[in-house]
C-alpha cells in the first residue's frame, strides 16, 4: 500500500483520477493533532471505504470534504475546487452535488420522517408533491422502513433513523455519497441490505463514494479502494492490498479486528467475496 | 500590574466589539434571508404558535395579577390623597408605558426566548445544523428567520394582551373589590392615555424588545458549543442576556421619548 506523505503526493496515480483529493491538510484538536500533511484521494464512480482506529479523523475527513471544518493548513479538492477557499455560499453550490449521512443521522426532529426525506427534493427539485411522495416512498422501502413516513424522528431506533437518514442522502442521487459509519447500531440483516443498496447505488449510477466504517468485514466485502487513516495520514490501495500490507499498524489493527467478537473467520470469507462482481 | 489591567481592558474591548460586529452581521444575514424567496409562511405561522399562544396563559395572567397589585397598591395610595377617582389613570398608565411592554419581555424571554435557544442549541449538538448546510440549506433561511421573525410578530401583540388583562385586573381590584365607580375607572383610564406619547411608545418599546429577545436567542442557539453544556449555557444567557438589554433599553427608548 502507498503512503501519503509529502507535497502533491497523492498516492495510487495521477492526481486527475480523484474527484476528491486531500493535499497536506494538517489539523489540530486542541493540543492533538488530528491530521499531520495528510494527502490522499478518492477515486471517481468507486466505493472508497476509510477504516482507522476511534480518533483517527474518520469523520473530521468527511466534514472536510462537505467544507463544515476548515484544516489550518493543505487543500481539500472537490470535482477540482478547493473547498478550504469557498465562502459558506459558494459551499452551498459544491455541497448540491453532495449527500452526507451523519453518524447520528440528523434528521430534523420537528418534521416527520416524510417530512425529513422529502426536504431535500422540496428545496432542491420541482418536481409536484405526488412525485416527491412516490420518490420518498420507494427510497424508505430501500433502506427498509416502509409504513414509517408519519412517524417523527423519536419514534424509531437509532438504527433505523440512520436508514431514514441514508434515504434522506441518496434520494437527490448526488455525485458524491459520503456515509458516517453507516453500519454501526445495524443488525446483520440490516448491514446486508444498506451494504446491497450502497453497492447497487454505486454500479447503476456511478456515485462516488466514501464511507467510514469500524465494520472490516463489509468494508473488505464493498470497497474498491481503502484508505486507512493512522497517526494524522493515510495508507490507500485495494482491499487486497490492505490484507497483503506488510505495515505493523494495519497489521496491528486487522489483527485487533479478527480478535473481536466475530473472530477471526469473518476476514477469510470477506477477502474471498472482496473481488465480488 | 497596570500594563496588565490595561492591557485585559484592550482585549476585552476587542473582543466586545469584534462580537458586536458578528451579531450585527447575524441581524444582516436574518434581514437578507426573510425578504429573500422562498417566504417559508408555514414555517413562520408555526414559530408564531410556539412563540406567542404558547405564551399567552402566562402572558394573560401574569397581566391580570399585576393589574391587580397595581389596583391595590394605587387605591392605598391615592386614598391617602383623596384621589381614588384617578385609579384608572394610575393603572393605564404605568401599563401601558412601561409594565406591559417590559414585563412581557421579560417573561417570553423566559419562557419562548430560552426555549428558542435551548432548541436551536440542541440542534446544533445533534448536527442537524450541519445536515441542512450538507443538503445547501442555509440554515438561518430554514431555522432562524422564521424565529426571529416570529418574535418580532407575537411579542406586540402579546404585550398589548398583558396590557388589556392588567385594565381588567386593575378594574376587578378598584370596582369589583374596593367600590369605586366603574365608570369613573374606565373614564379616567380614557382620558389619561394618549396615543402619540404612551400607546406609541409602548408599540415601539415591544417592537425594539422583541428584536433583541429573538436576535439574542437565535444567536446565542446557533453559536452554542455542540455539547450539553453548550445547550445549557445558551439557554441561560440568553435569559440573562436578554433581561439585560431589555431593562437598558427600556430606559434608553424612555430617556429618548422624553427629549
Amino acid at each position: 500500500m502507498a503512503t501519503s506523505g509529502g507535497q502533491r503526493a497523492v498516492d495510487g496515480g495521477p492526481a486527475d483520477e480523484f474527484r476528491i483529493r486531500f493535499d497536506g491538510v494538517q489539523l489540530r484538536r486542541g493540543d492533538r493533532r488530528v491530521f499531520d500533511g495528510l494527502s490522499c484521494g478518492f477515486a471517481r464512480a468507486q466505493i472508497n471505504v476509510v477504516l482507522g482506529g476511534s480518533g483517527a479523523g474518520k469523520t473530521t475527513l468527511l466534514r472536510l470534504i462537505g467544507g463544515l471544518t476548515r484544516p489550518e493548513s493543505g487543500s481539500v479538492y472537490v470535482a477540482d475546487e478547493d473547498v478550504t477557499r469557498l465562502s459558506e455560499r459558494e459551499l452551498f453550490r459544491t455541497r448540491a452535488r453532495i449527500g452526507m449521512l451523519f453518524q447520528g443521522g440528523a434528521l430534523l426532529d420537528s418534521m416527520t420522517i416524510f417530512e425529513n426525506v422529502a426536504l431535500p427534493l422540496r428545496e432542491h427539485t420541482q418536481l409536484s408533491e405526488r412525485d416527491i411522495a412516490a420518490e420518498v416512498t420507494r427510497r424508505l422501502v430501500a433502506v427498509g422502513l416502509p409504513d414509517t413516513e408519519y412517524l417523527y424522528p423519536r419514534q424509531l431506533s437509532g438504527g433505523m433513523n440512520r436508514r431514514a437518514a441514508l434515504a434522506r442522502t441518496i434520494v437527490t442521487d448526488p455525485e458524491i455519497v459520503l456515509c458516517d459509519e453507516p453500519f454501526s447500531g445495524l443488525d446483520p440483516i440490516n448491514v446486508r441490505r444498506i451494504e446491497a443498496l450502497l453497492v447497487d447505488l454505486n454500479r447503476r449510477l456511478g456515485l462516488t463514494m466514501i464511507i467510514t466504517s469500524h465494520h472490516l468485514a463489509s468494508s473488505l466485502r464493498m470497497a474498491d479502494r481503502i484508505v486507512f487513516l493512522v497517526d494524522g495520514r493515510a495508507i490507500a490501495g485495494t482491499p487486497e492490498d490492505l490484507l497483503r500490507s506488510t505495515d505493523q499498524r494495519v497489521l496491528e489493527f486487522l489483527r485487533a479486528d479478527s480478535d473481536g467478537p466475530e473472530g477471526a473467520p469473518r476476514i477469510a470469507p470477506a477477502v474471498a467475496s472482496a473481488g465480488r462482481t | 500590574m497596570r500594563p496588565a489591567f490595561v492591557s485585559r481592558l484592550g482585549f476585552g474591548t476587542l473582543e466586545l466589539v469584534s462580537h458586536l460586529g458578528r451579531v450585527a452581521l447575524f441581524l444582516g444575514h436574518i434581514g437578507r434571508v426573510a425578504v429573500r424567496k422562498p417566504y417559508r409562511l408555514r414555517r413562520l405561522v408555526n414559530e408564531v404558535f410556539d412563540s406567542g399562544v404558547l405564551s399567552l396563559a402566562i402572558v394573560c395572567l401574569s397581566g391580570a395579577t399585576v393589574g391587580a397589585v397595581l389596583g391595590l397598591q394605587g387605591y392605598t395610595t391615592l386614598s391617602r390623597f383623596g384621589a381614588t377617582g384617578s385609579l384608572g389613570a394610575v393603572v393605564g398608565l404605568s401599563l401601558v408605558r412601561e409594565l406591559g411592554p417590559v414585563l412581557t419581555a421579560l417573561l417570553v424571554t423566559g419562557r419562548a426566548g430560552s426555549a428558542m435557544a435551548a432548541e436551536i442549541a440542541s440542534m446544533v449538538t445533534t448536527g442537524q445544523i450541519d445536515g441542512l448546510r450538507m443538503m445547501s440549506i442555509d440554515p438561518v433561511d430554514f431555522v432562524i428567520a422564521p424565529k426571529a421573525l416570529a418574535m418580532l410578530i407575537a411579542l406586540p401583540m402579546l404585550s398589548a394582551l398583558f396590557t388589556s388583562f392588567g385594565f381588567f385586573g386593575g378594574y376587578v381590584v378598584g370596582v369589583e373589590l374596593l367600590g369605586l365607580d366603574g365608570g369613573m375607572y374606565v373614564s379616567s383610564l380614557e382620558r389619561s392615555i394618549d396615543f402619540r406619547d404612551d400607546v406609541a411608545q409602548s408599540l415601539v418599546k415591544s417592537v425594539v424588545f422583541a428584536a433583541l429577545v429573538g436576535t439574542i436567542a437565535t444567536y446565542r442557539g446557533f453559536h452554542a458549543e455542540p455539547t450539553s453544556a453548550g445547550v445549557s449555557a445558551a439557554t441561560t444567557g440568553t435569559v440573562v442576556v436578554a433581561s439585560l438589554a431589555i431593562l437598558l433599553f427600556d430606559y434608553v427608548i424612555t430617556a429618548l421619548w422624553s427629549v
